[in-house]
């Protein structure tokens, strides 16, 4: 019987893999608890490779995507990483977008030296580096050192931190507590929540009632940061409330209410405010451009910062593949590595032997809410 | 001469696992055969349990967890060598079942059931909100246990999917007989007695509590061993692994598979892995066919796929 389904997969992959092109591997979580990342993500990834193949290819050669769905899951993300190298026979890949998954694919990337640029935050994925493993957001720790500048150029210094227990929460709880102290921040609270909790008024009230405390920052993603903004008006605390780059999106002012959210800062990329940038600014033209788009092929979903990892990624990826002599895995791996000053949704990119994640902490806005829309702090 | 049940179930076991690889074009089908293997492991104890004493367990994933996280915890936090975690990693899972299985098993049907999922939701909530040690949701990494450098020492050099086929099979063959010899023995006996009359089994003198208790404990060790399995050729553990949506994945593969029978349960959790690698092609559709085959199944093969096929084929017979 297992030979008889060995054959059904081995004839289902003939089908797909009959042409020569030039084949791309994403793997990414469309479905899951890691959707509301991964389905941008993917959008993306297929507009992007059309888009590519409209212009002409790569030197006139066809790109062609396979795509798979890990659901979220570490160990789907490890198999479907080993059929994209082993049986597709991709030249690169893009994807994992938990950190969970980008960890279980680097393995498989490094051990068949295959290209892989990644769409998770973690630090560990390319710290320390690995020769094919590259990254495009920037990581938690950035977020937080942006955020701790931002509070120590108001004078803020003591703070209490909240945390959702999911992944994105911890890991930046973790990144957060480690730079603090050489931020000049010292955190007088620290709780969390779990990530579908409807009411976070306790952990909140105990925050307030620190003595000296000035300021909240909450590392947290998805609906948590919102409730945890609605708890806050409600519970009527003065303190400046910092949220973190995962709720960068307008979903999060809808789900807390603009009247709570108003004055709430967060780290941003520049994806989310394009039309205030200067005009002079080398991000507009790329950010615009990317909003219409995708904009367009989504049915008018609105752009989100993960999707603009996923665009950043086939942006290095398409113009590396350009550069480099061959389409060989190791060719397009140096020409990723020579990326210099490209300019992305999320910032300007500049790899080098040493630096796998290319982004300085200039490439984060510091927004604020405002009437219901942000505004670029200066 | 006539081969006993049990022979010719290991028999077309064994071919299976040493004839497919002919016909692997590549290293992916040594991957997908590994991973058939792990869950086939982690299936052959729900066999036990369910087909043989027929108690519930919704919560079995939450032993992959236990015996995938020792792996990784036991040789970064102690210094215990990888391979020697997974056995402690066992064991510690079987005193875990013995601890958690003399009040639950008490418990009948559907209150066997919750409590048994409750439990499994306890340990993946520990794994992944217990950061310090655990590393928290993202999971963590799993050290080499150096079997591939010992067989490159050997001279046997392989690939990484390859060598995890070799031994998770090897493992498979091993608990595939041993839950086939337990079928016929006295504790086999008195756990199929029970299943099929708590009652009838008690007034021949069967230990209920205690029969119970014995396929509890071994069914939680042969999900460690898959667990701890896992981790090693994943090189990584999450707590997904020990989550809810995994003990129901697993209880699925055993009762569409043929809960009563070892081949039914393997061959179940063989067809579950490999139709999710298939159906990629239709992405869309994936779970609609998975819920079709599922619900097909359960109207025209109630007793599962295997046993249910042995019943049709001994019927033309005779």
């Amino acid at each position: 019987m297992k030979r008889i389904a060995t054959g059904v997969v081995a004839l289902a992959l003939m089908a797909t893999a009959a042409s020569a092109d030039i084949k791309i591997g994403a793997i990414v979580s469309e479905t899951g608890p890691a959707s509301s990342l991964g389905d941008p993500e993917a959008k993306t990834i297929r507009m992007m490779v059309e888009a590519l193949n409209a212009k002409g290819g790569i030197k006139g050669e066809k790109a062609k995507l396979v795509l798979y769905d890990d659901g979220g899951d570490p160990s789907k993300a490890k198999t479907f990483a080993t059929r994209l190298v082993e049986d597709d026979g991709v030249v690169a890949m893009v994807g994992g977008t938990t950190t969970g998954t980008s960890l279980a694919i680097l393995a498989v990337a490094e051990d068949s030296k295959v290209p892989f640029i990644s769409l998770a935050g973690a630090i560990e994925i390319i710290d320390p580096v690995k020769p094919y493993v590259f990254k495009t957001p920037h990581t938690d720790r950035m977020a937080c050192l942006k955020i701790f500048a931002d509070m120590k150029s108001r004078g803020l210094t003591r703070i209490g931190l909240i945390s959702g227990t999911d992944g994105f929460g911890a890991s930046m709880r973790a990144q957060c507590l480690a730079v603090a102290k050489s931020s000049g921040i010292e955190i007088v609270a620290d709780e969390t929540y779990g990530p579908k909790d409807a009411d976070i008024t306790p952990q909140l009230t105990n925050i307030r009632n620190r003595p000296g405390i000035q300021a909240v920052l909450n590392s947290g993603f998805g609906q948590g940061p919102a409730t945890i903004t609605r708890n806050y008006a409600q519970l009527g605390i003065a303190l400046p409330l910092y949220q973190s780059h995962g709720v960068a999106s307008n979903a999060f002012i809808e789900l807390s209410g603009a009247k709570n959210a108003e004055g709430v800062r967060l780290p941003g990329t520049a994806l989310l405010v394009g039309e205030l940038l200067d005009p002079k600014d080398p991000q507009k033209p790329v950010v615009l451009a990317y909003k219409a788009n995708f904009e367009k092929a989504a049915g008018g979903a609105p752009v989100s910062t993960f999707g603009g990892y996923a665009h950043d990624a086939m942006l290095i990826l398409a113009e590396a593949m350009a550069k480099a002599p061959s389409a060989k895995p190791a060719a397009i791996r140096d020409a990723i590595e020579a990326t210099t000053g490209l300019v992305g949704t999320t910032g300007a990119y500049t790899y080098s032997k040493t630096d796998h994640l290319g982004l300085d902490l200039s490439a984060f806005r510091m927004l604020e809410i405002s009437n219901g829309g942000w505004k670029l702090v200066p | 001469m006539r081969l006993s049940s049990k022979q010719s179930t290991l028999l077309v076991l064994a071919a299976l696992m040493i004839v497919s690889p002919f016909f692997f074009p590549s290293n992916y089908y040594y991957r997908i055969g590994s991973l058939v293997f792990v869950n086939s492991i982690a299936v052959v104890g729900i066999v036990i349990l369910t087909g043989y004493a027929g108690q519930i367990s919704l919560g079995h994933a939450g032993f992959l967890g236990i015996g995938g996280y020792a792996c990784a915890l036991l040789p970064i936090h102690l210094g215990v060598p990888p391979a020697l975690a997974a056995v402690l990693g066992a064991v510690l899972s079987g005193i875990i079942a013995y601890g958690v299985g003399r009040p639950i098993l008490r418990l009948k049907g559907y209150y066997l059931a919750v409590a048994s999922l409750g439990f499994g939701v306890l340990v993946a909530m520990v794994l992944a909100n217990e950061g310090w040690l655990t590393g928290g949701p993202d999971g963590v990494k799993v050290p080499d246990p150096g079997l591939r450098a010992a067989l490159e020492w050997l001279g046997i050099p392989l690939a990484n999917p390859q060598l995890w086929y070799a031994f998770s099979g090897l493992v498979l063959f091993v608990g595939a007989w041993l839950a086939l010899n337990l079928r016929d023995s006295p504790t086999g006996r008195a756990l199929r007695a029970l299943h099929g009359s708590e009652v009838a089994a008690r007034t021949a003198g069967v230990d209920i509590a205690r029969a119970k208790l014995n396929a509890f404990v071994i069914s939680a060790v042969y999900a460690s061993v898959a667990g701890s399995l896992l981790a090693l050729q994943n090189r990584l553990i999450t707590p997904d692994v020990a989550g809810f949506m995994h003990s129901i994945e697993l209880v699925t593969m055993a009762v569409l598979g043929g809960a009563g029978s070892v081949l039914g349960g393997i061959f179940g959790a063989a067809l579950l892995t490999l139709l999710p690698q298939v159906l990629t092609v239709l992405q869309d559709y994936e779970h609609v066919v998975l819920g079709l085959v599922m619900m097909l199944v359960m109207i025209f093969l109630p007793a599962g796929l295997i046993p249910s096929a042995r019943r049709l084929l001994r019927g033309r017979g005779e």
